[in-house]
């Protein structure tokens, strides 16, 4: 008996198949990969030979590495009140600016909610939001410098700034996100905007703006340790004058200091979070 | 009591949701209105306390005229009107009493709201809703943790907080199971008889209606297209109101339990027509 | 209305206990907060006229100096170049370094533990102080600046690298084991794919986040527009600063633009 048919054309219909690859995920044809790694082999190259990089004085960089890593162990702790001033200076800075922050955020997110503002004031409030973030801090520290002057109310004001703008934009977004309907009926009982805000709006943002704010505190922390960099006071400062005098046992007492400073704000800030569920 | 006069409603764009309804409420009765989806039910009771406003028209409670009512004088005369709502819209992380308590909004100063401390006539008050509505002792519980009917009865307390003029219900038992829906529907008629209050309230399922109003009026594409008794809800009136459709098991007859029908919302009905004569859209 | 069944009316949200509570939780903030700022070494007659002195930098700074753009487009593209190189650098390191920290794909937990100490080091120094140490190292210049970026974003991308790498479906990882795969071969075909997406949309941000850094860089000498802004400011020409502050903004928004686009593609 002859085998039927059907078998001679799977037979067949097998062996015309007998490869497989697994269809792209990100890049359609094989000409966009090859495009996309040229592309980026073509962008490293150019960028590397734009740069003026000193390749002799980077060659001396590991050894000098070295050096200085054997100048900064072990940590000089020795100047301990220079450090612990620093410090508090730092983290009072943070706390200040956290809790102003916190409180002038609340108007600026309000009016930079969609459903609660009217447009103009949205647009205003949404732009103002939009600049402060753009700039890094220590840039809107320098600002700062140049208005006040030296020491930590520079550093306060460029915090207070920090914070307000990112809690704002936390506050806007929750509220934008907001159940509508509570809204409406607390509208319907006759209730006055303050109400509203009292009754309809903070019972649904109120955990999470403080959770936000506390997380702003331990950020602003962070950051404390650095504007001093520019002037603007707190542990950034010593740290800086340190890095220029070769005192490389103080920068690593510094920066452990720092460390540990933000280690606890991050365990602190962890804990204080739990306790609001 | 209440006047409406040729209300309408039309929004930007060219919607015409109300295309002039005039309406007498004269006395305390439960109006039930019925109509299909998007015919105008919940702007014509949004309309009433203006959380929609009306593009023209008159709407007069106890006299006073509301759609030029200010601001300040429009919240006044909110805080005397209760409103009832399909998705309970209460403020979920409140306590069931705080809920109640936000009846009186428009009544107590800002400080006393911000300080719960409502005045003592108020708090006994709200207990003694709490009481009507078959809440008693739940004050406390957080409202996320009511069921669905639960929640409606809080949102039925706090309405009746502000001893309201007028009663706005829409779609009140719309999220709720049939059996709920009956007890919610029961006990929103029965508070409205009791306290004198005429109430307007929107339910799309039509046997409920019938059983539970005293009047019935429908709404079909903006026009007010039928005032009347329950009992006057034939079929025909029901292919004018909702379209083509067979109408046997939606109608509540006169010798049947209102406790054992169980209605099926018009649109579900697939049969084709048989009854009349009269061929399709 | 029972008069036999009179009802209370007196009813308080938060039992005495937890509102005194409340309470002492409010008060102790705002002390603390009253305590940092009375602290401060501020010389609040300075901040009387900040208002004034504010007004006056921005007379100051309009018109922008327009002639001033030629000399910093180098800078700017130096800046762009200082985050985009920093970030390839991180790409390379921290996905290892992540494999490293998670869980379920480091061999021991000594190698986890280190991992896991290196990824909070680096989180823990700000770029800018990164910076410092390398301008030490390097000499100043954009080799500093890459370096800098790249030690602070190893430690932001493998964090969330190595949360994704642990959230990855067992399932799928335990039916290539169970086919009898190298190690190597399982991370990469079981595990890594899950983690693609999500690699590439940190980067993005993370990305986006160090061109911002990069501006700043310049102060302490690593390199980009930084060190344009820092000379003009000192030398109180403000309409130069202007226009490199529109620049920086002009730049800072576009890179936000093409972040947001690219992980928006891939989710």
């Amino acid at each position: 008996m002859t085998p039927p048919a059907a078998s001679d054309a799977t037979r067949g219909a097998a062996s015309a198949r007998t490869t497989w690859s697994r269809p792209p995920i990100f890049f359609t044809t094989p000409a966009a990969r090859y495009a996309f790694w040229f592309l980026i082999a073509a962008y490293l190259f150019w960028s590397s030979s734009t740069l003026n990089i000193d390749w002799v004085r980077t060659a001396q960089g590991l050894p000098r590495a070295g050096d200085m890593l054997a100048r900064m162990v072990p940590p000089d702790f020795s100047r301990s009140g220079l450090l612990i001033r620093g410090v508090v200076e730092s983290v009072q800075m943070a706390f200040a600016a956290s809790f102003i922050g916190m409180i002038l955020a609340i108007p600026l997110g309000l009016a930079a909610a969609s459903n609660l503002a009217p447009r103009p004031v949205y647009l205003a409030a949404r732009s103002l939001i939009v600049l402060s973030r753009t700039f890094h801090e220590v840039f809107i520290a320098i600002f700062f410098v140049k208005i006040v002057g030296f020491g930590p109310l520079a550093g306060l004001l460029t915090l207070i700034v920090a914070s307000v703008s990112f809690i704002s934009k936390m506050i806007a977004e929750d509220i934008e996100n907001m159940n509508m309907g509570q809204i409406e009926a607390i509208r319907a009982t006759g209730a006055s905007f303050p109400k509203l805000l009292l009754y309809a709006v903070q019972p649904q943002v109120l955990p999470r703006y403080l959770g936000v704010c506390i997380y702003r505190l331990d950020a602003n922390i962070r950051h404390s340790t650095v504007v001093g960099i520019v002037g603007a006071g707190g542990i950034g400062a010593t740290l800086s004058a340190s890095f220029k005098r070769y005192d490389y046992d103080f920068s690593l007492a510094i920066l452990l200091t720092i460390i540990a400073l933000v280690f606890i704000g991050e365990i602190f800030s962890t804990w204080l979070r739990s306790r609001l569920r | 009591m209440l006047e409406i006069t040729d209300l309408v409603k039309e929004y930007p764009g060219g919607l015409r949701a109300l295309r002039g309804v005039t309406l007498n409420v004269t006395e305390p009765q439960v109006v039930a209105v019925i109509g299909s989806s998007g015919a105008g039910k919940s702007t014509l009771i949004r309309c009433i306390n203006r959380l929609v406003e009306p593009t023209s028209g008159s709407v007069k409670l106890g006299g006073q005229e509301l759609t030029t009512l200010n601001r300040s004088d429009l919240r006044k005369a909110r805080s005397h009107i209760g409103m009832i709502f399909q998705e309970y819209n209460l403020v979920e992380r409140l306590t069931v009493m705080e809920n109640v308590l936000s009846g009186r909004l428009g009544s107590v100063s800002l400080w006393r709201a911000f300080r719960r401390n409502y005045p003592p006539e108020d708090v006994a008050n709200a207990f003694e809703l709490l009481d009507r509505v078959g809440l008693t002792g739940r004050q406390d519980d957080r409202a996320d943790a009511l069921s669905g009917g639960q929640r409606q009865r809080v949102g039925i307390a706090r309405a009746l907080m502000q001893k309201p003029n007028l009663l706005l219900v829409d779609e009140p038992t719309a999220s709720l199971d049939p059996k709920t829906s009956r007890q919610i529907m029961r006990l929103i008629c029965e508070l409205a008889h009791e306290s004198g209050t005429p109430a307007l309230v929107n339910i799309h399922d039509v046997a409920l209606a019938q059983a539970s109003a005293d009047r019935v009026i429908a709404l079909n594409d903006g026009n007010l297209i039928f005032d009347g008794a329950p009992g006057d809800l034939t079929p025909e009136v029901l292919n004018d109101i909702y379209g083509e459709e067979d109408w046997s098991a939606t109608i509540r007859k006169d010798d049947d339990d209102a406790e054992n029908a169980e209605p099926e919302a018009p649109a579900k009905q697939a049969k084709p027509p048989s009854r009349n004569g009269t061929v399709g859209k | 209305m029972n008069a036999s069944h009179p009802y209370p009316d007196i009813w308080r949200r938060f039992s005495p206990r937890q509102a005194i509570v409340r309470t002492l939780w409010m008060l102790g903030v705002v002390f603390i907060a009253v305590w940092s700022l009375g602290n401060l070494d501020i010389t609040w007659i300075y901040f009387l006229d900040a208002h004034i002195q504010a007004a006056d930098l921005l007379t100051r700074m309009f018109p922008p100096e327009w002639g001033h753009t030629g000399r910093i487009i180098a800078p700017m593209m130096e800046t762009i170049h200082i985050a985009t190189l920093g970030t390839v650098v991180t790409f390379v390191i921290a996905i290892p370094l992540a494999f490293l920290s998670a869980r379920n794909t480091t061999p021991n937990w000594i190698t986890w533990f280190i991992g896991r100490f290196i990824l909070v080091s680096s989180r823990s120094i700000n770029t800018i102080v990164w910076a410092l140490i390398f301008v030490a190292i390097f000499g100043p210049g954009a080799m500093a600046g890459i370096w800098a970026i790249a030690f602070r974003s190893i430690g932001f991308m493998g964090k969330l690298i190595a949360e994704a790498i642990e959230e990855v479906d067992e399932g799928t990882v335990e039916a290539i084991e169970a086919t009898g795969a190298s190690r190597l071969k399982v991370l990469l075909v079981g595990v890594m794919p899950q983690v693609l997406p999500v690699i590439f949309g940190t980067t993005m941000y993370r990305w986006d986040i160090n061109i911002r850094e990069s501006t700043v860089l310049g102060f302490v000498g690593a390199g980009g527009i930084g060190i344009e802004l820092y000379s003009s400011i000192n030398l109180f020409r403000w309409p130069e600063v202007s226009v490199m502050v529109f620049a920086i903004l002009l730049v800072v928004i576009l890179s936000e633009f093409v972040s947001a686009t690219a992980r928006q593609k891939i989710t």
